[in-house]
């Protein structure tokens, strides 16, 4: 039952020196360019500074690398998908058709297709090293306290601080009820029948929720009790000052989204269109 | 004072049950028969959580479980089902006052309030947010997303139907009922 998760990696680098601030709103300023565009020559200069910026992090790939087999696997089942149910969507968006070979019926291969599938994986690759690089750059305690300062309320801000800090506990308690449980003979596998299954996970996550409700207990009553919420605002001990680096990695962001923008949609269209 | 509406017990509540939300996603989805697919544990969890806390609970759970699954376990966040699971965990959430878990019995009457709410909120959020956002945001082909949102949307309603309606139970045993105390002659 070990699965990784990525979690915080410490090091000291360019990007770990950046605050949590910074890398936050960086994050969510590529993202939306990623999302909103389709334009290939964006797509890919974005993968390539994404690979930069990995590099410049001096993350190692096998230190992520369980997550990246993760998202190629991920890719294949989707583009398998999207091949399956729509194999003239290409066509579709870019309003050409040139046939490269058939399948079967409506099922053959054409550019449009191959370029349209090359285009969503390169999205999808243009935003997991960055996502993977925020998380694995971003100091837990630092990220509340960065959410607090670009606006969100603090009580929301300290739930996602506590959310991380006990993902470890609730974790070890599910194990250990888990273990527990089929110590005495309970099966969660193909082996027992679908009902009896489902009724044996029940008696797993019934004892972790109530123990856990009883934790929300002691808790909230532990910080009432230390006047937490009493003024409206809230310093955090993880919380850094803004360096000149972080005025300079933001501006270049920006630019990089309005320059996306500007590219992607002064024709009217989202999708790069090299067949006409 | 906010205290109205975000209370220190929600706000822990909100942050255990994002944690829980996310182990139960990850590690306590049940095999089903059909090959590739799992039922979704954290979902019954959700739905629980929301008819205890209401629906800023729910939805902020919800929201916040599902994006640090995503986050931690994929390395990048599928936002168009992450603010279904918002929307899931808030709409069941309005309806707390109705189910009154707190008040302890969880009649038949409850049961099906509870039920009818949780399918529609699913029915919504799966069969026509999450393909929606897919087209928009991913611009994937309109019947792969609705294929995929149907049926996910279709094992979540079962799922919650089943295991949720099995977790209220539980949880109402542990309430002591609001009429449970009655005057000695």
């Amino acid at each position: 039952m070990a699965v990784e998760m990525l979690s915080y990696i410490e090091k000291n680098t360019a990007v770990h020196r950046l605050t949590g601030v910074t890398k936050l709103l960086c994050f969510i300023l590529w993202s939306t360019a990623a999302m909103l565009t389709y334009d290939t020559r964006i797509l890919i200069f974005l993968f390539l500074m994404s690979i930069w910026i990995f590099i410049v992090s001096k993350i190692e790939i096998k230190e992520v690398s369980f997550v990246l087999i993760f998202i190629f696997i991920f890719l294949l089942l989707n583009n398998v998908a999207i091949y399956g149910f729509s194999p003239q969507e290409g066509v579709k968006i870019y309003g050409t058709s040139h046939v490269l070979f058939e399948i079967a019926g409506r099922y053959n291969v054409t550019l449009e297709q191959i370029f349209y599938q090359f285009n969503i994986t390169l999205k999808y690759f243009t935003v997991a090293p960055v996502a993977l690089l925020f998380i694995v750059t971003t100091h837990p305690s630092e990220f509340a306290a960065s959410l607090n300062k670009i606006g969100i309320s603090y009580r929301i801000s300290y739930a996602v601080s506590l959310a991380l800090r006990y993902i470890p506990d609730v974790q070890r308690d599910f194990r250990n009820i888990a273990l527990a449980q089929q110590a005495r003979g309970l099966d969660m596998s193909n082996k027992e029948k679908l009902p009896k299954r489902v009724k044996n996970a029940a008696s797993i996550i019934i004892p972790l929720i109530l123990s856990s409700l009883d934790k929300i207990e002691t808790i909230s009553n532990a910080m009432e009790l230390r006047g937490f919420g009493k003024n409206k605002k809230r310093t955090w001990y993880s919380s850094r000052p803004f360096q000149k680096s972080d005025y300079l990695v933001l501006t270049c962001f920006i630019l990089i989204l309005a320059a996306s923008l500007i590219i992607t949609f002064h024709d009217g269209n989202r999708f790069y269109n090299p067949f006409q | 004072m906010n205290r109205n509406y975000l209370s220190i017990k929600t706000i822990v509540a909100i942050g255990i049950g994002a944690a829980l939300f996310m182990i139960l996603a990850k590690f306590a989805s049940i095999p089903s028969p059909i090959p590739n697919t799992s039922i979704q544990t954290s979902y019954a969890f959700l739905a629980l959580m929301a008819a205890v806390f209401g629906p800023i609970a729910g939805g902020l759970i919800g929201f916040i479980g599902h994006a640090l699954n995503d986050a931690i376990s994929y390395g990048s966040v599928w936002w168009s089902w992450v603010i279904v699971s918002l929307f899931v965990g808030a709409t069941i959430g309005l309806f707390a006052k109705r189910i009154n878990i707190e008040a302890g019995g969880f009649t038949v009457k409850k049961v099906i309030t509870f039920n009818v709410i949780q399918a529609v909120a699913q029915g919504i959020g799966w069969f026509l947010i999450a393909p929606a956002l897919d087209i928009l945001i991913y611009a994937e082909p309109a019947n792969k997303v609705f294929a995929q949102g149907v049926f996910a949307g279709l094992s979540n309603i079962v799922t919650v139907g089943v295991l949720g309606t099995i977790l209220l139970f539980a949880y109402a045993k542990t309430r002591s009922q609001s009429n449970s105390l009655h005057k000695e002659l």
